[in-house]
């Protein structure tokens, strides 16, 4: 297997090999508008912004269309959705469609996989794309036949002349349509709901994911698996403590290694963090086997730095003891000290640990520098920040940086952070070949961009009648901010707008305060990201509240939703909230959408029949997150060992418009078990600056046994804009099964992970 | 020198008896459908026959297939079409994918011990495999599937 096997654009090919010299391509330039913030805000960089995506549509005259990806696959079904979108508004035949998959390059618009926003980014420019290609086909036809535009269609890869009868096929079409002007948008139809035949109808149908038959039968390429001619391999000893350095370093054993040629010392980063290596010592090899033993005779000296005396244990009890404190106001509303001062009084604290993220891949990267250039082949969420990354690493110029992707043995956001290209960079540089660098498990899980550990303390007021009146809550947490700051002692306004400052509960006096913490660990971003510690504790404070007023939790969440309405959070006392980067006129937040999915959830998961106790309960939950409205129902039955077992989840889901559903169903279900693992096992410990697990023998995730035995996805048929998928399922989970445990066995579970509480 | 036979080819390495299976398969025969994820034998995803069982080849030396007869998911079936493969194409069982091969040869040898697996039993011969993506149920679900079909 080699790189020849991924199917990628190339700048060479960028426009002409892909295609043939009379194949008719579109070049159409599409202005979507400006997505995240975070590829500036992340890499401190401000040009972002002013990009004007591009993208690229191609027919051959035998037929072919070529379809080009330009967002990363790591098990989302991207890589078929996109296509997916530009054939049907095409009306291409999807057996003709051939998928490539993009390089870097800014010319793209945003690449960063990342933030559940490939679709809602991306969903108009390429109908958009596959519109032009339509009307410029029917146009050709029509000149073609001398008759009116009007009186010709185009339909599954065959425009008609209606009142003739005249077919021509799509291929014969493109060299006649590639002459013409790519019409303007305002030009373009968009064809109408009912007129797709793709969008909205994978469920049925076997084109849900492209790659399924090279998966299956090993064939698909992922960045592990890539090979280039002359490669060799490295693997490297990194400092044990962050922000530590190499102080000596011996490697005469190392080098008596059978297959080891040379080590490479990785300098260390120079503070803020941000994407850079973490220094250290590459073991280079010609096989991965000798660099892995090679690493372990390395004898090296460390000077660790200031974090060698952090400890997860200590820095608990501070987080909880800061949260405790008044900290700094995210969101204010009405007056939450009068309202504390009367009515009953509800208090609590939650805790998440660190998480790592543990994609099955671990994070791998082939680099080849040649005459001043790097070529690199990635699993990579963001190759423009493989490029940005490797290019200030080796002090070269961005556009002298091609990164190739290949398929992502998972990414969870992990693989948007470009440390380890960046090492395979310098350490190519180092010895004149192509260097393939491999973490090992180990590597992986000591070393990564830990979700943040977070302490949160919430306090509410109930009435009379159980009507809660004043609600506050704080969180502390390290922030992400701390990648490019490392001063950083407060969050900013993507964490604060998961879960802290958008609570969506109509409570007339909110306060919610954000106390300081220092990050002794590299911080990121995990599959839905601040929302797992805001929801968890938020929606099991709901729980809380439901059982202190002596309600049902369902129906007392949807009271706490009130009437259901537009929420104006600007007035509401948020004043900058950022709507994970979309405009609130596009992407209002609307609590009625909240409401009508928790009350179907009530419907769908039999939700108040049984009695809960005795060790089975049922848990709900509510939240909106990456513009998606999702309830969580989990079923759970806790034996008399107090081991936990999830036979039923449920999961309701407005995502607006949904592309594919086939795999937006498989998204929440693999939600529900990284929801499980991460409640259940998940956490990350520091002892004297280092991480204390290794491997999934004491980082644990769910095997399939603990995962939801069986979780039953519906999706509310909508034609809003389309919401996020991968990520909305994770949050309203984690709470819906502690409510859960909680119904089975009284006990009420404030600190994940659950392994670490009793319950019998 | 170490002979061996992997998806029905005479093979012979004279390396590191020491090295895993693994890597042998990878970085010499470049077969790169057997995955490398944990190098412990804890997630499964680096799962092949050695005469007919399943093995961690991640935790399985060269010294320790001499002789033996060594089924990747290569040599699994000539067309990619097991059972197996093709229920796990019906059902849409991959996510990112790539612990499905890994999968696929453990629930291959469990289908050929146990032809009708209960929940229990495929709980059981499948709690070495880990999935992160979580595609579980589907997993489940595809090996009942194959079991019908191959019953």
């Amino acid at each position: 297997m080699s790189i020849q096997n991924i199917d990628n654009a190339t700048r060479r090919n960028f426009i002409g090999g892909v295609f043939s010299a009379s194949a008719f391509v579109l070049a159409a330039d599409l202005l979507p508008e400006t997505l995240w913030a975070d590829t500036s805000e992340y890499l401190g960089k401000a040009a972002a912004s002013a990009l004007k995506p591009s993208l690229y549509l191609g027919l051959e005259p035998d037929g072919t269309v070529y379809i080009v990806t330009h967002r990363s696959e790591m098990g989302t079904g991207i890589r078929t959705t996109l296509p997916l979108v530009a054939a049907d508004e095409m009306e291409a035949d999807w057996s003709k469609v051939k998928i490539e998959q993009a390089i870097g390059d800014a010319r793209y618009g945003d690449q960063n996989t990342d933030g559940s926003k490939s679709i809602r980014g991306f969903f108009v420019p390429f109908r958009e794309a596959g519109a032009a290609a339509r009307l410029m086909l029917t146009r050709a036809a029509a000149a073609q036949w001398k008759v009116p535009e009007s009186e010709c269609s185009a339909v599954n890869h065959v425009v008609t002349h209606t009142p003739s009868g005249k077919k021509l096929g799509y291929g014969e079409l493109a060299v006649a349509a590639g002459k013409l002007p790519v019409p303007k948008a305002s030009e373009l139809k968009l064809k109408t709901r009912s007129e797709w035949r793709y969008i909205g109808h994978t469920a049925k149908d076997p084109k849900a994911i492209a790659d399924l038959k090279d998966i299956t039968s090993g064939k698909a390429v992922f960045g592990m698996d890539a090979k280039v001619d002359g490669m060799v391999y490295a693997s490297i000893e990194r400092p044990p403590v962050m922000g530590g350095k190499v102080q000596t370093f011996d490697d005469k054993e190392a080098l008596k290694v059978k297959g080891v040629s040379q080590t490479v010392s990785i300098p260390p980063f120079t503070p803020p963090y941000t994407f850079q290596p973490l220094g250290g010592v590459a073991v280079v090899a010609n096989s991965t086997w000798a660099a892995f033993q090679g690493r372990k005779k390395l004898k090296v000296e460390w000077n660790n730095g200031e974090n060698a005396s952090h400890d997860s244990e200590h820095y608990k009890a501070e987080l909880m003891e800061t949260a405790k404190k008044p900290g700094k106001v995210v969101r204010n509303l009405g007056d939450v000290d009068a309202a504390f001062s009367k009515g009953k009084i509800v208090e609590a604290s939650y805790y998440v640990p660190l998480l790592a993220h543990a994609t099955m891949e671990p994070p791998v990267a082939i680099a080849s520098f040649k005459n001043g250039k790097v070529e690199a082949w990635v699993p990579t969420q963001n190759p423009q920040a493989v490029q940005d990354t490797v290019a200030k690493a080796l002090g070269i110029k961005v556009e002298d940086v091609t990164c190739h992707v290949t398929l992502l043995g998972g990414g969870f956001g992990r693989k948007s952070k470009p440390d380890y290209v960046a090492e395979a960079a310098l350490i190519s540089k180092s010895v004149g070949k192509p260097v393939k660098v491999v973490w090992t498990r180990e590597d992986d899980i000591k070393f990564d961009y830990y979700h943040a550990v977070a302490g949160m303390y919430h306090k509410a007021s109930l009435d009379e009648k159980g009507k809660v009146t004043g609600w506050l809550h704080r969180s502390v947490f390290p922030s992400i901010s701390s990648m490019n700051d490392e001063k950083s002692m407060y969050g900013f306004n993507v964490e604060y707008g998961m879960g802290l400052n958008d609570m969506p509960f109509d409570i007339p006096n909110q306060r919610a305060e954000n106390g300081p913490a220092k990050a002794h660990v590299r911080i990121g971003w995990l599959r839905s990201v601040a929302n797992i510690y805001h929801v968890f504790s938020g929606l099991s404070f709901a729980d809380e509240l439901a059982h202190a007023a002596g309600r049902d939790s369902l129906e007392y969440q949807l009271e706490l939703l009130g009437a259901g309405k537009i929420l104006n959070l600007g007035a509401q006392g948020v004043g900058e909230y950022w709507n994970y980067g979309e405009s609130l006129d596009r992407y209002p937040f609307d609590t009625r959408r909240l409401r009508k999915v928790l009350e179907i959830a009530g419907e769908k998961s039999g939700w108040g029949k049984r009695k809960p106790g005795n060790g089975w309960g049922m848990g709900v939950a509510v939240a909106r997150s990456f513009t998606s409205y999702v309830a969580s129902v989990v079923e759970v039955e806790v034996d008399k060992t107090g081991k936990i077992r999830i036979p039923k989840s449920y999961f309701v889901v407005d995502a607006g418009t949904v592309v594919n559903p086939e795999r937006a169903v498989s998204q929440f279900e693999g939600a529900g078990v990284m929801g499980a693992g991460i409640a259940l096992t998940g956490e990350i410990s520091l002892a004297d600056g280092r991480v204390q697990q290794g491997n999934f023998n004491n980082y644990q995730v769910p095997r399939m046994h603990q995962a939801p035995i069986q979780t039953d996805v519906h999706i509310v048929e909508s034609n809003e804009l389309p919401g996020g998928i991968g990520e909305p399922g994770v949050p309203p989970f984690i709470p819906a099964f502690a409510n859960a445990v909680f119904a089975a066995t009284g006990k009420r579970v404030r600190e994940l992970p659950f392994s670490k509480a009793k319950l019998v | 020198m170490i002979k061996l036979k992997v998806n029905g080819r005479e093979r012979s390495f004279d390396g590191d008896p020491d090295m895993p299976l693994l890597w042998y398969l990878r970085d010499e025969l470049s077969m790169t459908g057997t995955k490398f994820g944990c190098g412990v034998g804890q997630c499964g995803a680096c799962t092949v026959h050695r005469n007919g069982d399943a093995i961690r080849s991640c935790s399985t030396a060269m010294k320790d297939v001499a002789g033996k007869t060594i089924v990747t998911i290569e040599g699994l079936s000539p067309n990619g079409d097991h059972p197996l493969q093709k229920a796990w194409a019906q059902g849409n069982v991959p996510q990112c994918g790539y612990c499905q091969t890994g999968q696929i040869m453990q629930a291959a040898v469990l289908l050929k011990k146990i032809k009708k697996p209960s929940d229990k039993e495929i709980e059981d011969g499948m709690a070495g495999n880990i999935c992160r993506c979580g595609t579980y149920q589907r997993i489940r679900a595809a090996i009942k599937t194959a079991a019908k079909e191959m019953a």
